[in-house]
């Protein structure tokens, strides 16, 4: 049993919360992530680890509502407890001192890539953030993004904050500038992972990834996170979930996503289809 | 054999024959997840039991890898002493009521039952099973005396059967055992691939339960070379380790289209209805795709197990398609007859070329070719060869590829001087298990690919031993 230690609702919609894992929180590296379980009846969902404190025997977590078990999970309250949690999973992010990096995330990506930058920063890159949401009051982690940033950039759809347009518009404006970019780390929605991957190849700055396919035991043994990169199947849980996005087949990706969109309905008639495709 | 001819012949036993097993109708199991075989009444263990001749050299121990004392169990269920068999059966196999029911007893210890020289062997699984489940659901489990504490810890990777069983083992000698098991179930295959209707889920519980309260440990969520590695386990004062973690990592054919949606590998698909319980989706949270027309890649055991499940998930065909024929279909014949009763279509002399698919990214189905068998090559086995011009389109919605499975490679590669062998399976130096790395012993299908659970009992069995050795000296 994993206890629930503190509970913060950063947007509307999105969820942050530390759980009791000693275990996970001494062992954990920046891009791993865990599987974890409401109860008895729950399905088997990954996270990203956001944050962890080995001391404290804590470890972070960020979750948007999109379905029946993420509504569930926001439901839930400090002191109570996840069934299960398994990890830590998937391969570390290779962290090396590369000079400047963009760190972009979009929506709930951006919990994902703080662990990144953090990692990057700390490794002596120079850390350009670009972060972005919807709108103002769906932005997330704007404070530690800036902590763990030299520059950060934030971009809303709307324009009720910062840049108006999506983060892809703020990355060309810096190749546009001439800005010296040596790696983009890129993690978000499907679509924008895409358009970031397609917008650097010309330029040929190495992009990576975080992919975000259907898991079940997300230990190798299943292979429902395959995704096709540079033409061969791979297992994202035991492969990645990082991988080179000029060789990824988003739109792979995109319709093995949608797979249970009809049974994700019936689950909660709440939300139509857990996976929303932005 | 002289002995057993003289024991018969001053018994004058009756001619009793081979008693049937009750089962479910086919056309009522097929719409549920109820186990098929509904086993012996008390009346019909007790005949079977009495069809045994108590030979004085029995071949069925020799047969059963576990080393069962069969003719002292099945003696006394002849006896009506139901529960002292079940006792007597445990004394050497912690999982009877899972071997009773999943153990190929043609290719073991029934295969070597005089009775079966001119007739029918007597049932030794149907007894075994009977025994423990009358123990189980009469509520009388007996916690035999262990060891006192020998003060040594022995770390086990992997809650299979062979897990399990060296488990069971060396907690009776008095080591301290813990067991490290990925998933947040306990039994491996037993919980995620084996059907609820060839085994129920929850015997594999009680006899997980039955070593917990043994004083076995299971940790669960904890998958070894992630979490911690085994440096780290000996690290934390193990003073042995046992890699008994399967080959769980499904196969592939590498042919085009085979991540289109609606193509799961066996483990995937069987995953999700066993241990995850989506066949009792919405009540359970994890959804599967309740295919019309579902074919089934391969010829082994787990393809009889997914194409049965399909059935049961309310399938209006459920295709086997296998590159060879019935003759030399792995599963056993048990399970193949069972399909066969339940519906399912047998393409066989078949092989998938290519999956088709429509503009969702949907299979719709597969270009297959038609086989003949040729030359038998170097092992004796006729291999598959292409019909020129035979090929033809079975329509699916949904597949699953079931043609075998590889070792995973999360602990060779975190256990530094674990040595492997080309295809990834752990290099042992013999029979008992030991690895190239001194303190760490192997067993079960991590070894020796794919194979059956009583081998990898019986691999445990044998490194419980050799880690008794090993640690006595210590």
């Amino acid at each position: 049993m994993y206890k629930i230690v503190e509970k913060v609702d950063l947007s509307e919609n999105v969820v942050k919360m530390i759980l009791e894992a000693p275990a996970i929180a001494r062992k954990r590296k920046a891009g791993q992530f865990i599987v974890l379980l409401t109860d008895e009846k729950g399905e088997r969902i990954p996270l990203t680890i956001v944050d962890s404190d080995a001391e404290k025997g804590t470890i972070t977590i960020i979750f948007q509502v999109v379905g029946k078990t993420t509504a569930a999970m926001a439901a839930m309250n400090v002191g109570d407890f996840f069934s299960d949690v398994q990890g830590p999973l998937g391969n570390p992010t290779e962290i090396k001192n590369i000079g400047t990096a963009v760190c972009i995330g979009g929506g709930v990506g951006v919990g994902v890539v703080y662990p990144l930058a953090a990692a990057l920063k700390q490794a002596g890159n120079r850390v350009i953030s670009i972060i972005g949401a919807r709108t103002k009051d769906m932005l997330i982690l704007e404070d530690e993004m800036q902590r763990v940033s030299d520059r950060l950039i934030v971009a809303t759809d709307d324009g009720s904050y910062g840049v108006h347009g999506f983060v892809s518009t703020v990355l060309q404006n810096l190749i546009d500038a001439g800005e010296k970019i040596d790696e983009v780390f890129a993690i978000g929605p499907v679509p924008m992972m895409k358009v970031i991957a397609n917008m650097t190849r010309p330029y040929g700055i190495k992009t990576v990834v975080s992919l975000n396919p259907i898991m079940v035991d997300a230990t190798g043994m299943c292979g429902a996170c395959r995704v096709a990169v540079g033409g061969k199947t791979r297992f994202a849980c035991v492969d990645g979930p990082e991988f080179d996005g000029h060789q990824v087949d988003f739109d792979l990706l995109t319709s093995r996503l949608r797979m249970y969109c009809e049974q994700e309905g019936i689950a909660n008639e709440k939300h139509r289809c857990g996976w929303n495709g932005n | 054999m002289e002995t057993d001819v003289t024991t018969d012949r001053k018994e004058k036993k009756e001619k009793i024959p081979r008693q049937p097993m009750p089962e479910q109708p086919p056309v009522e199991r097929v719409r549920n997840f109820a186990e098929v075989p509904l086993g012996y009444t008390e009346a019909a263990a007790i005949l079977e039991a009495r069809r045994c001749i108590q030979c004085k050299k029995p071949g069925c121990i020799a047969g059963c890898p576990v080393e069962v004392q069969i003719p002292a169990f099945i003696r006394l269920i002849a006896e009506g002493r139901f529960v002292e068999a079940a006792r007597k059966l445990k004394e050497d196999n912690s999982l009877p009521a899972v071997c009773g029911r999943v153990c190929p007893q043609e290719d073991q210890c029934e295969k070597s039952c005089i009775l079966g020289k001119k007739g029918e062997p007597v049932a030794i699984g149907r007894l075994e099973r009977f025994a423990a489940d009358d123990e189980r659901q009469k509520g009388e489990i007996f916690i035999p005396a262990t060891a006192a504490s020998n003060g040594k810890r022995v770390a086990v990777v992997g809650s299979g059967p062979s897990g399990l069983t060296i488990a069971g083992d060396l907690i009776k000698l008095g080591y301290g055992v813990t067991v490290f098991e990925a998933l947040h179930k306990a039994g491996g295959v037993l919980v995620y691939g084996i059907p609820e209707f060839r085994l129920p889920k929850a015997i594999v519980e009680a006899e997980v339960a039955y070593l917990e309260k043994l004083g076995v440990r299971i940790e669960r969520n904890a998958v070894i070379g992630r979490l911690k590695t085994v440096d780290d386990l000996f690290a934390e004062g193990y003073g042995a380790v046992y890699l008994a973690v399967g080959a769980g990592a499904p196969v592939f054919m590498n042919i085009p289209g085979e991540n289109l949606s609606g193509i799961y590998s066996a483990n995937e698909y069987l995953t999700r209805s066993n241990l995850m319980k989506a066949y009792r989706f919405p009540e359970y949270d994890t959804p599967i795709v309740r295919g019309k027309k579902v074919a089934v890649i391969g010829g082994g055991n787990v393809a009889m197990d997914s194409v049965r499940t399909a059935l049961r998930l309310g399938a209006e065909e459920a295709t086997i398609v296998y590159r060879r024929t019935e003759l030399e279909m792995p599963a056993r014949k048990e399970e193949v007859h069972h399909a066969q009763e339940e519906g399912v279509r047998f393409e066989l002399l078949t092989a998938p070329l290519e999956y088709l698919g429509d503009e969702q990214g949907w299979v719709t189905g597969m270009r297959c070719q038609r086989m003949e068998l040729g030359e038998p090559d170097a092992s004796g086995r006729r291999s598959p060869v292409p019909i020129p011009g035979s090929e033809f389109v079975l329509a699916a919605d949904t597949v699953v590829v079931a043609v075998g499975t590889t070792a995973n490679p999360i602990v060779p590669a975190t256990t530094p001087g674990l040595e492997t062998n080309r295809r990834g399976y752990i290099a042992v130096k013999g029979e008992d298990g030991e690895t190239t790395r001194p303190g760490v012993w192997a067993g079960g299908d991590i070894v020796t690919g794919s194979a059956t659970v009583i081998l990898a009992m019986g691999a445990g069995k044998q490194a419980a031993r050799a880690i008794h050795a090993f640690l006595s000296k210590a």
